[in-house]
């Protein structure tokens, strides 16, 4: 210790009741700064010590407000301008959707923000050294004692004076606290030049190796032993194949197990004449029928073939399916559409079974039927 | 300590005169006025009456809830002021009878209790089962028998102690407000739905009990805080309550106008997402003409004003805001009432005349005259609690 100067001069008290009391007066003596040092939280001390209420409220409130007013605003914004999107039926802009999620990003910025702002502004983070620190002083009130300590800072000090005062309090052990000027002067190791470069350092070498393990080092053998493999990956020219492809068709004339070929394919006149509905229309077929025509078919041609498609003219609504042209088709025309696809409706070979398709064709039908009911039906 | 001294000191007082006469006028002119409101317009005056009369189960049956609350959680804070709402909770006498008399004009309210109605409606019909006159009086009479039975039990324990300080009736007490919780959990969701939600009868929402919870518990605090607020503030606690215990009124009033609103919401966001037109209607109907304007009105009335009156920490301490905030949410209750029961009544567009006005005043002359009735008869302080040293020295 070579300059020593004041920091304080703290006193020590047995029980709360005495430092509530020594606060009240502390305070009432007109001294601002000074600090109370319990070993557990005093209730009453913040209004004894004569400290305004915390200010930590007001960054909550106003980090509260922030992310209310960003999340009400950024979905509005994605919502309406950046990617408008019908969902649900519900209009671009429909607040009530935006309340959960404007509630939950409010209550996260007000919280987070909060504890940050504690630590950063109000706790003075980084800190890692106090005057008191290493003082019989510290060592007392982290145990049992309740301490004082009235800092040298403050205008109205003068130890004589703080130390009269405290004693009066019936404070024992009063003692003028000191510190050494040099270890305070110390700037902050964050600061220093020293430091500063070796974090640079650090930030180059890491940016460097990085950048040559992932363009060099993993080229190497044996570490590109995982990546290259004896086998052909999407998109990659194969060397073994005279013609390039790493797909391979199946031998002419093969035919997979489970798999009838579509013989008229490009054909629609022969299917129409030479295919039949292999089922008979019962209860059952009838509901695989409506079940698949809901599924595939009623996006574009409506939920009964009338051409009112839900897609709200993102595609072209097809032509009605009552029409007397459609009506006159044979089950065969139906079915070669559905499988080969015709104008702009793509095929549905892929997506429906040979059975369901003919269960579309019959329940296909039946809607026709119930458009164009015949005067014996009602009999 | 001063306060234990204060606690055999303990003198009861009286309201002042003036208040008591206020009390009275305020009864008697709301009572001539119904009188007069019943005699043009029976419909409408039955209308308000069955709002007055969800306010009154509101505030009694809350402050029941409140007391019971007190006990169950062993809270020691609101002892010094729980007799306030003990003598609030008495309002629960008049339920059986304004029940009973609401019954007999049932047919001013309840579509579904015309016979002719039920017949030639296939839902209602459906519902028949339960949404039928006799058990509907049933329900009414029982749901209100089984609250003065915990009412006369628990209070009348709490009063016992005054002079025998036997601490087992305290533990006879919380074992009595465990009982106490699902009881008035299940009659409170069946008195909402039975009385409020079955004036729409083709209309359902299973958070509608709980949104009537939320705003009944509110209802019975703010009533509480305004009468304990006011008693503290003129000096007839004769304790040394402090700003902890207004902060702690305070901070509940916050809390639960938050659970009001978040419910509130909860029951509309489904229902809006979903868009399904039997549940939608309900809330169509509190869109039409100038009842949208009232919809509107509800979110700040209930939500964002005594939010941000209630949101800082003096505010809660503060015993000129408490009182102001505590009157506004009693208003708020209010609106809150008009908002689900009117519209049945006025499908075009929100009516307010003297008819909305009589049945509150005479409300608030009864609540009066009732507490100026208890606090000459009773300790407004409960003297004999074990709690209440730890309650007077409630410290947060």
């Amino acid at each position: 210790m070579q300059n020593k100067v004041i920091f304080s001069v703290a006193g020590l008290f047995n029980t709360p009741d005495e430092i509530i009391h020594a606060a009240q007066k502390v305070h009432a003596a007109g001294y601002n700064k000074f600090d109370v040092n319990t070993p557990y939280p005093v209730h009453g001390m913040d209004r004894a010590m004569g400290l305004r209420p915390s200010r930590i409220a007001y960054v909550a409130l106003v980090l509260g407000l922030a992310g209310l007013a960003f999340a009400f605003l950024f979905m509005s914004w994605v919502g309406i301008i950046d990617y408008p999107m019908i969902i649900g039926g519900k209009p671009l802009f429909a607040p009530p959707a935006f309340v959960p999620i404007t509630f939950e990003v409010t209550v996260l910025l007000a919280s987070v923000g909060t504890v940050l702002g504690m630590f950063f502004f109000f706790f003075k983070l980084p800190n890692y050294s106090h005057p008191l620190h290493d003082t019989d002083y510290i060592k007392a009130v982290s145990t049992d004692k309740y301490g004082i300590s009235i800092q040298a800072n403050d205008k109205k000090f003068s130890e004589n004076e703080a130390h009269k005062l405290l004693t009066e309090l019936g404070a024992y052990d009063v003692k003028t606290i000191y510190y050494d000027e040099e270890e305070f002067s110390v700037k902050h190791i964050a600061l220093e030049p020293r430091f500063l470069g070796f974090l640079f350092a650090v930030g180059l070498l890491t940016a460097g190796m990085t950048y040559f393990t992932l363009n060099y080092v993993l080229f190497w053998p044996p570490f590109n032993w995982m990546s290259k493999q004896f086998k052909i990956t999407p998109q990659e020219k194969s060397e073994f194949f005279a013609d390039g492809s790493g797909m391979r068709r199946p031998v002419e004339g093969t035919v997979a197990r489970g798999f009838i070929p579509y013989e008229y394919a490009g054909n629609q006149a022969e299917a129409a004449k030479y295919l039949s509905n292999p089922l008979l229309p019962d209860t059952k077929v009838l509901q695989l029928g409506k079940n698949r025509f809901d599924t595939f078919c009623s996006p574009c041609h409506g939920y009964f073939g009338k051409g009112d498609s839900r897609l709200r003219g993102q595609f072209p609504a097809p032509p009605s399916l009552h029409s007397e042209k459609v009506r006159n088709w044979t089950d065969g025309d139906i079915y070669h559409v559905i499988t080969m696809g015709q104008n702009i409706m793509p095929p549905y070979d892929k997506q429906t079974t040979r059975e369901e398709r003919w269960a579309i064709v019959l329940y296909l039908r039946a809607l026709q039927r119930s458009q164009n009911a015949k005067e014996t039906d009602i009999q | 300590m001063i306060a234990t001294d204060t606690i055999t000191d303990y003198r009861q007082k009286e309201l002042p005169k003036k208040v008591v006469y206020a009390g009275w006028v305020l009864l008697i002119l709301g009572i001539i006025l119904i009188a007069a409101a019943f005699m043009t317009d029976k419909t409408r005056s039955t209308f308000n009456g069955l709002l007055v009369f969800m306010f009154i189960i509101s505030v009694g049956l809350g402050s029941l809830f409140f007391v019971a609350l007190e006990y169950i959680a062993g809270a020691v804070w609101s002892t010094p002021f729980r007799r306030v709402s003990e003598f609030l909770s008495s309002l629960l006498f008049f339920v059986p009878v304004f029940a009973i008399l609401l019954f007999l004009n049932m047919h001013d309210l309840y579509h579904w209790s015309h016979q002719e109605a039920v017949e030639h409606d296939k839902i209602l019909a459906g519902k028949a089962p339960y949404l039928n006159t006799t058990f509907f009086l049933i329900r009414a009479l029982v749901f209100s028998g089984l609250w003065l039975l915990f009412y006369f039990f628990i209070i009348r324990n709490s009063r016992k102690q005054d002079t025998t300080r036997d601490q087992r009736l305290t533990s006879k007490n919380i074992k009595a407000a465990a009982v106490f919780m699902p009881v008035f959990a299940i009659t409170i969701t069946f008195s909402a739905i039975d009385w409020m939600m079955s004036l729409e009868p083709h209309w359902f929402s299973t958070i509608f009990g709980v949104y009537y919870f939320s705003g009944t518990i509110l209802a019975a605090l703010a009533v509480a805080t305004f009468i304990i607020v006011l008693l503290r503030e003129n000096g007839y606690f004769l304790l040394p309550l402090t700003n902890d215990h207004y902060y702690s009124l305070g901070a509940l009033l916050f809390a639960f106008t938050n659970f009001w609103a978040y419910i509130a919401f909860s029951q509309f966001l489904l229902i809006w997402y979903a868009n399904i037109p039997e549940e939608t209607f309900w809330f169509l109907q509190r869109w039409e003409g100038s009842w949208s304007v009232v919809s509107i009105a509800l979110i700040f009335v209930h939500f964002i004003i005594p939010y941000f009156g209630l949101l800082s920490q003096p505010s809660k301490m503060n015993p000129r805001r408490l009182l102001i905030m505590s009157a506004w949410i009693i208003f708020a209750h209010l609106f809150d009432l008009y908002w689900l029961i009117m519209p049945t009544y006025s499908k075009t567009g929100a009516v307010f005349s003297w008819y909305e006005i009589a049945f509150p005043i005479a409300a608030a002359g009864l609540i009066i005259v009732l507490f100026s009735f208890k606090i000459k008869n009773n300790n407004l302080v409960p003297i004999g609690d074990p709690k209440l040293k730890r309650g007077i020295e409630f410290h947060l």
